[in-house]
């Protein structure tokens, strides 16, 4: 088994709030993020496929074929957004560095056929980051 | 869901190793430079993974603020700009990186509770970094 990484960055804005919560709930745990006007990151994605090296090709995955569906499924989705507003997978869910990885684990998992998803890493700074793995 | 959350810290500390059931010579030959009995420093880089279900009213593994207060109270405020071997980890232990990743992971293991411990990663300097997963099994 290889494993083969491919790195991607994108830039959006974000806010948290539960609309179930009160004003005064969402500010105590959202603290700064709860603001409505938002703010943004410099995000980092990392995606790593698994698979067998094809013996023709010497490939776990054709890279540009990768680079094409995180472009595609990722990047025009996300990049420039305000998650929030325009992204809708977060009409619903809160755009936490968590859920932008399910996300785009959920977005990319049924586009990749000739090799298997292994994780999702999305930096929301250098110093934060998650790893999504697939796992229920 | 299931995710991994990592969150990086830095301090600087000093430290000498040496282990004194060991002859000179024997501690000069296992440690080389590091066994300079005057001591030095590194800036460490600290990575703490922790793991469990994303809570869907806050779409969190756990409140950032809660790791980051732990943290810094706990590990932060103890460990930086300090000489590591007169801290009571190392009265018994040589303060090297893998016992640092041990010591700092028994310190979270014990006092955090808002989600389960994965890892602790240190970068002793750009070239070297040391794991450790406790009972943890790494994901392949």
């Amino acid at each position: 088994m290889v494993y083969l990484t491919r790195k991607a960055e994108f830039s959006a804005s974000h806010y948290y709030d539960n609309p179930e919560f009160t004003a005064e709930e969402n500010r105590r745990i959202f603290g700064k993020c709860n603001n409505p006007n938002g703010h943004g990151h410099n995000y980092t994605l990392e995606v790593t496929v698994k698979g067998e090296v094809d013996p023709r090709s010497g490939f776990v995955l054709d890279l540009r074929q990768l680079k094409e569906t995180m472009n595609r499924e990722v990047l025009e989705a996300l990049d420039h957004r305000f998650l929030n507003k325009e992204v809708p997978e977060f009409f619903t869910k809160i755009p936490t560095t968590e859920n932008l990885a399910i996300t785009i684990w959920q977005r990319l998992a049924p586009k990749l056929q000739a090799a298997q998803l292994h994780r999702v890493r999305v930096y929301e700074t250098p110093e934060l980051f998650v790893d999504f793995y697939g796992e229920a | 869901m299931k995710a991994y959350l990592s969150r990086r810290y830095m301090f600087s500390a000093s430290h000498r190793l040496h282990n004194d059931a060991m002859s000179e010579s024997e501690n000069a030959a296992t440690y080389g430079k590091c066994n300079n009995p005057y001591g030095h420093g590194h800036n460490y880089t600290l990575e703490v993974t922790v793991s469990g279900p994303v809570d869907q009213s806050t779409g969190m593994v756990c409140n950032l603020t809660d790791l980051d207060g732990f943290v810094h109270s706990e590990i932060l405020e103890r460990f930086d700009l300090q000489n590591l071997n007169t801290l009571p980890e190392f009265a018994q232990n040589v303060p090297t990186t893998e016992n640092l990743c041990i010591a700092i992971y028994d310190i979270l293991q014990r006092g955090f509770k808002h989600a389960h411990l994965q890892r602790v990663r240190f970068e002793e300097t750009m070239m070297n970094s040391f794991e450790y997963w406790g009972e943890n099994r790494a994901i392949e």
